[in-house]
C-alpha cells in the first residue's frame, strides 16, 4: 500500500464523516437553538431550568433505567444462546427465527398493545400491572434489532471452528458459549444491547398506553406545559441516553483485549 | 472454494445418528424436541409474548364489533382508500431502506477505518443508538425548524439564491418525510451493519492484492459475497423499520400523504372515528401480508445472488 | 446433555429476572364503597355530605387524557384536589378518547382503571351502548337540556367550544375573520390544522365549519373538503400538525382549533407570540365533549364526587376560565351565578348555534374518511 494511497482514503474518510456530521447535527443545533429562546427575542436557560424543576424526573428516569436493564439482561440471556444455537445446530432455521423477529416491527405499537392488554387482561396484576410487563413486551419489541445484530456478528465468525476447538479442549458449554463466542461477537453484542437501551428509554407507545410512568411518558407530559420546555426536554433525553451509552461504550472498551490472531474461516469442512 | 461456502450455510455435521426408521410417536416428539431444544425457550417467549397478542389482533380483524365473524373487515381494508395508502407507504419505505442502507453502509465503513476503541468510533456507535430511536415529534420538530419553510437551513439557501420552496420542496410532503426518515435509517443501518464488516479481515484483501487482483475483482468475488447477504438483511430491517413508523410523518404531513400507520392510528387511537377498531386490525394484518410478501422476496433474492456470485 | 443446561439457566433467569423485578406488589382493588358503585344520585347515598365522606374514605381518583391546558383541567384538578383532599392519579394525558374507551376496558379489575372519562359525543355514545358507562344524575342534572345528556345520565355534556381562527398579531398584520379571509394571498404558507381530520376532533370541527362557510350543511361535508383542497393547491395551507411549538417558532402563525385550546396558546405563549383569537363569521360550528363514570369504577364514590364538582357552580366557572363555553351556561347566566369578567372574554359568535344529529355526523365522518387524503393528496 503507497503511502499517498492512504492519505488519499484519510482525506476522503474524514470527509465522509463531516458531511454525515452535518447532517445530523443540523437539525439538532436548530432544535438547541428553539430550546434556549426567551420572551421579547431574547436567549436564555429558562426552559431548562423549569425542565429540571418539574417532579418525576428523577423517578421515572430509574424507573426507565430498571426497565432498559432488565430488558437488556432478559434479551441477552434469551438470544444469545439461541442464535448461536441456530447458527450451530440448525441453520436451516435462521429464515424461520428472522421471520419471527421482524414480526414486532411490522405490527404498528397502538395494535399489538392491544392484543397485549386482550391477553394479559386476567393476569395478576403484579405483572401486568407493573413495569415489568413492560419489560416483557420490550424484549419483543427489541426483537429484530437484537436479532439482526447478533447474526451478523456470528456470521461473521467461525463459530463451527471455535466451538470445535473449545470442546476439543475440554471447555463446558456454558463455558465455550460465555468465554469463547460471546468474547468473539462482542460488537454484535454491544450493539443489540445499545439498540435495546435506547429502544427502551424512547419507547413512549406501549408505555403510555399502559399508564406506566416511563421516563418518555414523563418527557411528553411534562412537554405540555411549554413549547420551549418540550423541546428542551427531547433533547434532554437524547442527551441522557448517548451519555449511558457512551459511558456503556468505554467501560467495556478499557476492558477489551486484542483478539491478536483473529480465526480466519477455513475454506473447506467438507461442505459446499 | 470460495469464502460463500463458508459463511452460507455453515453447519456442523448433525452429531444426532441417523433416524432408525419406525420410531414409535412418543419417542420421535422426544427427539425433535431435543434436537430443538436451544430453540425452545425463543419459541416459548415468543408465543407468549408476541404470539398471543398477535394472534388476538388476526382474530379481531375477523371479527366485527359484536364479536360474530365477519370478512367486511377485510374487504373495507382492501378498498381504494387504503390501497392507495399501502402504495405509499410501500415506496416511502422501499425509498428510505436503500437511502439508509447505501448511506448507512458508507459512514459505517468510513468510521471503522478510524482508530479502533477511539473517540470517533464510540461516539458514532452511541449517537447512533439513540438517533436510530429519535423520531416522531421532536424529530419532526427539529427539522421544521430546519427545513421548514422558515427554517435555518432554507433561510441560509434563500440567501445564497436557492429558494427551494418556490422551487417546488416542501418538508411538509413525500420528499420531506423521506429525508427526515433517513435520519433515523442510517444510524440504525450503521449499528446492526458494522458487525458484518468488522468481519471483513484485513488479510484477505492483502492476499487478494498479493494475487495481483484488481479492487473490483476484490469486491466482485470476495468482499461482495462476504457482505451482500447481511446487507439485503439489514435493507428489509430498514424497510420493515420505515414502513411501521408513523408519529413523524404524522406530525408533518398530518394524513395527507396517506400511510397505512397513520390510518390504523385514526381507527385504533383516534378522536373521529368510533367503534371502527377491528378495521384497524385488519390494517395491521395487512402490513403483516406486505412484509412477509418483502421477505418472500428478500428469501428469493438471497438465494439467486449466491448461486450467481458462486 | 449439557446444552439443555443451558436452556435450563435461561428459563430460571427469566424467572427470577421476573420475580425480582416486581418491586411493589399491586394492591388488592378496594370494596366497592357501600353502595356507591350503584348509586345514581347523591341522594342515593343519603345526600352530597355522604358521598363527600365516602370519596374521603377511599382516598384517591383516577383520570385520563386531561391535559392540563385543556380547558383550564390543570385548574380544575388543582381546586378538587384542594377542596376535598383526595389524590389524583392522572394517567396519559395525551390520550384521545379511543384510549380512555380502551383503558377502561382492558383494565377493569385493576386499581389503575381510569374512574372517569371525557370524550368525545360518538365515542359516548357508543360507550353507552357497550355498557361501560354508570347512569349518575349530578345535583344541577335538570340545568342541562336534554339533547346534550343521555336521559338516566350515562354521559353528560360538560363543556364545548367553537371552531375558531388563531393568529400571530404581530406576523399577520391583517387579522382574518373568516374561511373566506383565509384564501387571501398574503396568507400564504401560514394557515394549519391541529391534524388529521380523520383522526383529530378540532380538525374535523374545522372541515365541517368550512364547509359551512362555502355552501355546504351538516348533510354536506364535502364543500368543506374541496375548501382545504383548494386552500393547500394555493399554497396557503400546509400539512403540518399545528401546535405550541410550530407557533412559536413561526411556522404555523394561522391556525384553525378550538377556542379553549387557542386561548391556552395565548396565555402559554405570552411575551412571545401575540396570539389572538377570533371565530369565523362565514363558519360557525361548535361541539360538546361528554362527562361519564365507569360502570367497574375502582373509586366509584370519588368518581360521582368528580362529577359533582365537574357540573357544580364552582367547576363550570373554572371551565369558562379556560375560555370554553360549560354546559350549564345559559342557566348560570340567568341566575347570575356565572362569573361575569370571565364571560366577558369569551370570544364573539354570531348567529345560532346548532348540532348535527348522530346520523349527520356519522355520515360525514364516512365522507372525510374516503375524501380527505384524496383531495389533498
Amino acid at each position: 500500500m503507497s503511502a499517498p494511497s492512504t492519505k488519499g482514503r484519510t482525506v476522503r474518510r474524514w470527509l465522509i464523516l463531516t458531511l454525515f456530521g452535518v447532517y445530523f447535527l443540523v437539525p439538532m443545533l436548530a432544535s438547541v437553538e428553539f430550546s434556549l429562546r426567551d420572551v421579547n427575542d431574547t436567549h436564555s436557560l429558562v426552559s431548562w431550568k423549569k425542565l429540571l424543576d418539574e417532579p418525576g424526573l428523577f423517578e421515572t428516569l430509574t424507573t426507565s433505567l430498571w426497565v432498559a436493564f432488565g430488558t437488556v439482561a432478559l434479551t441477552l440471556i434469551l438470544m444469545v444462546p439461541t442464535v448461536s444455537w441456530v447458527h450451530l445446530r440448525r441453520p436451516k432455521l435462521r429464515k424461520l427465527v428472522e421471520g419471527i423477529s421482524l414480526l414486532p416491527l411490522v405490527i404498528p405499537p397502538i395494535v399489538l398493545v392491544n392484543g397485549v392488554l386482550v391477553v394479559f387482561r386476567d393476569v395478576p396484576e403484579v405483572i401486568s400491572g407493573t413495569p415489568v410487563i413492560l419489560v416483557l413486551e420490550y424484549v419483543i419489541l427489541a426483537l429484530p434489532f437484537t436479532y439482526r445484530a447478533l447474526d451478523a456478528g456470528l456470521t461473521a465468525i467461525a463459530l463451527p471452528t471455535l466451538v470445535e476447538a473449545a470442546r476439543s479442549l475440554g471447555a463446558s458449554w456454558p463455558a465455550v458459549l460465555l468465554r469463547v463466542v460471546v468474547p468473539n461477537i462482542r460488537s454484535a453484542v454491544f450493539g443489540a444491547a445499545f439498540l435495546n437501551l435506547a429502544l427502551v428509554m424512547g419507547e413512549y407507545t406501549l408505555a403510555s398506553i399502559l399508564l406506566m410512568d416511563t421516563f418518555p411518558v414523563w418527557t411528553v407530559s411534562t412537554g405540555q406545559s411549554e413549547a420551549g420546555v418540550s423541546v428542551a426536554v427531547s433533547l434532554l433525553s437524547l442527551l441522557v441516553v448517548f451519555l449511558l451509552l457512551f459511558v456503556l461504550s468505554m467501560v467495556t472498551g478499557r476492558r477489551h483485549r486484542e483478539v491478536t490472531a483473529p480465526i480466519a474461516p477455513t475454506p473447506s469442512r467438507g461442505h459446499s | 472454494m470460495t469464502v460463500n461456502s463458508i459463511t452460507a450455510e455453515a453447519g456442523v455435521a448433525d452429531p444426532a445418528p441417523a433416524a432408525v426408521p419406525a420410531r414409535p410417536l412418543p419417542k420421535r416428539v422426544a427427539a425433535w424436541v431435543t434436537g430443538h431444544i436451544g430453540l425452545l425457550p425463543f419459541l416459548a417467549y415468543t408465543g407468549v409474548f408476541l404470539g398471543a397478542p398477535v394472534f388476538m389482533v388476526v382474530l379481531g380483524a375477523f371479527q366485527d364489533n359484536d364479536g360474530v365473524f365477519t370478512t367486511e373487515n377485510i374487504t373495507a381494508a382492501m378498498s381504494d382508500q387504503f390501497g392507495r395508502s399501502f402504495v405509499t407507504s410501500i415506496e416511502l419505505s422501499a425509498l428510505t431502506a436503500v437511502l439508509g442502507a447505501v448511506f448507512g453502509a458508507i459512514l459505517a465503513q468510513a468510521v471503522l477505518g478510524t482508530k479502533p476503541d477511539g473517540l470517533v468510533r464510540k461516539v458514532v456507535s452511541s449517537a447512533s443508538g439513540v438517533l436510530a430511536n429519535f423520531g416522531g415529534v421532536p424529530l419532526a420538530f427539529a427539522f421544521i425548524a430546519t427545513l421548514g419553510s422558515i427554517g435555518i437551513v432554507t433561510k441560509a439557501l434563500t440567501a445564497l439564491g436557492f429558494d427551494i420552496y418556490a422551487g417546488g420542496f416542501s418538508l411538509f410532503a413525500f420528499t420531506g418525510i423521506a429525508i427526515v426518515y433517513v435520519y433515523f435509517q442510517i444510524p440504525l443501518m450503521v449499528i446492526v451493519f458494522t458487525p458484518s464488516l468488522e468481519g471483513m479481515r484485513d488479510q484477505w484483501r492483502e492476499a487478494a492484492e498479493n494475487l495481483g487482483a484488481t479492487k473490483w475483482q476484490y469486491w466482485r468475488h470476495i468482499a461482495g459475497p462476504v457482505l451482500l447477504p447481511p446487507f439485503m438483511a439489514s435493507l428489509l430491517l430498514l424497510f420493515a423499520n420505515s414502513f411501521s413508523a408513523y408519529a413523524t410523518a404524522y406530525a408533518l404531513t398530518t394524513g395527507v400523504v396517506p400511510l397505512v400507520p397513520i390510518q390504523i392510528g385514526s381507527l385504533v387511537s383516534g378522536n373521529v372515528v368510533a367503534d371502527q377498531q377491528n378495521l384497524g386490525k385488519a390494517l395491521g394484518l395487512g402490513m403483516i401480508v406486505v412484509v412477509a410478501i418483502v421477505m418472500s422476496i428478500y428469501n428469493w433474492m438471497q438465494r439467486r445472488t449466491s448461486r450467481w456470485l458462486g | 446433555m449439557k446444552r439443555s443446561f443451558v436452556g435450563l439457566v435461561a428459563g430460571t433467569a427469566v424467572l427470577a429476572l421476573t420475580i425480582t423485578a416486581c418491586g411493589s406488589s399491586g394492591s388488592d382493588a378496594p370494596a366497592a364503597a357501600g353502595g356507591a358503585a350503584t348509586a345514581t344520585s347523591a341522594a342515593d347515598l343519603g345526600g352530597m355530605d355522604k358521598l363527600v365522606e365516602a370519596a374521603k374514605a377511599e382516598g384517591e381518583l383516577n383520570v385520563i387524557a386531561l391535559p392540563h391546558d385543556w380547558a383550564n383541567y390543570g385548574e380544575i384538578l388543582d381546586a378538587f384536589k384542594k377542596k376535598y383532599g383526595l389524590k389524583v392519579n392522572e394517567a396519559n394525558p395525551e390520550g384521545s378518547s379511543q384510549d380512555e374507551i380502551n383503558a377502561v376496558k382492558q383494565l377493569k379489575g385493576q386499581t389503575r382503571a381510569p374512574d372517569v372519562v371525557d370524550l368525545g359525543g360518538a365515542f359516548a355514545i357508543s360507550a353507552a351502548k357497550d355498557g361501560l358507562l354508570a347512569p349518575y344524575k349530578v345535583a344541577t342534572f335538570g340545568d342541562i337540556a336534554d339533547t346534550q345528556k343521555d336521559p338516566e345520565g350515562n354521559w353528560v355534556n360538560d363543556y364545548g367550544g367553537f371552531i375558531s381562527i388563531g393568529y400571530d398579531a404581530s406576523k399577520v398584520t391583517v387579522p382574518p375573520t373568516s374561511f373566506a379571509d383565509l384564501k387571501k394571498p398574503e396568507y400564504k404558507g401560514k394557515v394549519a390544522l391541529n391534524g388529521d381530520p380523520t383522526k383529530a376532533g378540532a380538525a374535523y370541527a374545522g372541515v365541517y365549519a368550512a364547509a359551512l362557510a362555502n355552501g355546504g350543511s351538516f348533510d354536506d361535508i364535502k364543500p368543506g373538503v374541496q375548501y382545504f383542497a383548494d386552500l393547500k393547491k394555493s399554497g396557503n395551507f400546509i400539512p403540518v400538525q399545528s401546535s405550541a411549538a410550530t407557533v412559536e417558532s413561526g411556522q404555523t402563525p394561522i391556525t384553525l382549533d378550538w377556542d379553549y385550546l387557542q386561548a391556552g396558546y395565548s396565555a402559554k405563549l405570552k411575551g412571545k407570540v401575540d396570539w389572538k383569537i377570533a371565530v369565523p363569521t362565514d363558519g360557525v360550528y361548535s361541539n360538546y365533549y361528554s362527562q361519564g363514570i365507569s360502570k367497574s369504577a375502582p373509586h366509584p364514590a370519588a368518581a360521582r364526587l368528580w362529577q359533582e364538582f365537574l357540573f357544580s357552580d364552582e367547576g363550570q366557572n373554572l371551565y369558562l376560565k379556560g375560555l370554553s363555553r360549560p354546559v350549564r351556561l345559559p342557566k348560570m347566566t340567568e341566575a347570575g351565578t356565572v362569573d361575569k369578567a370571565l364571560l366577558a372574554a369569551l370570544p364573539a359568535v354570531s348567529g345560532d348555534v346548532k348540532f348535527p344529529t348522530t346520523a349527520q355526523d356519522d355520515a360525514a365522518k364516512k365522507i372525510i374518511a374516503d375524501e380527505w387524503a384524496k383531495a389533498l393528496g
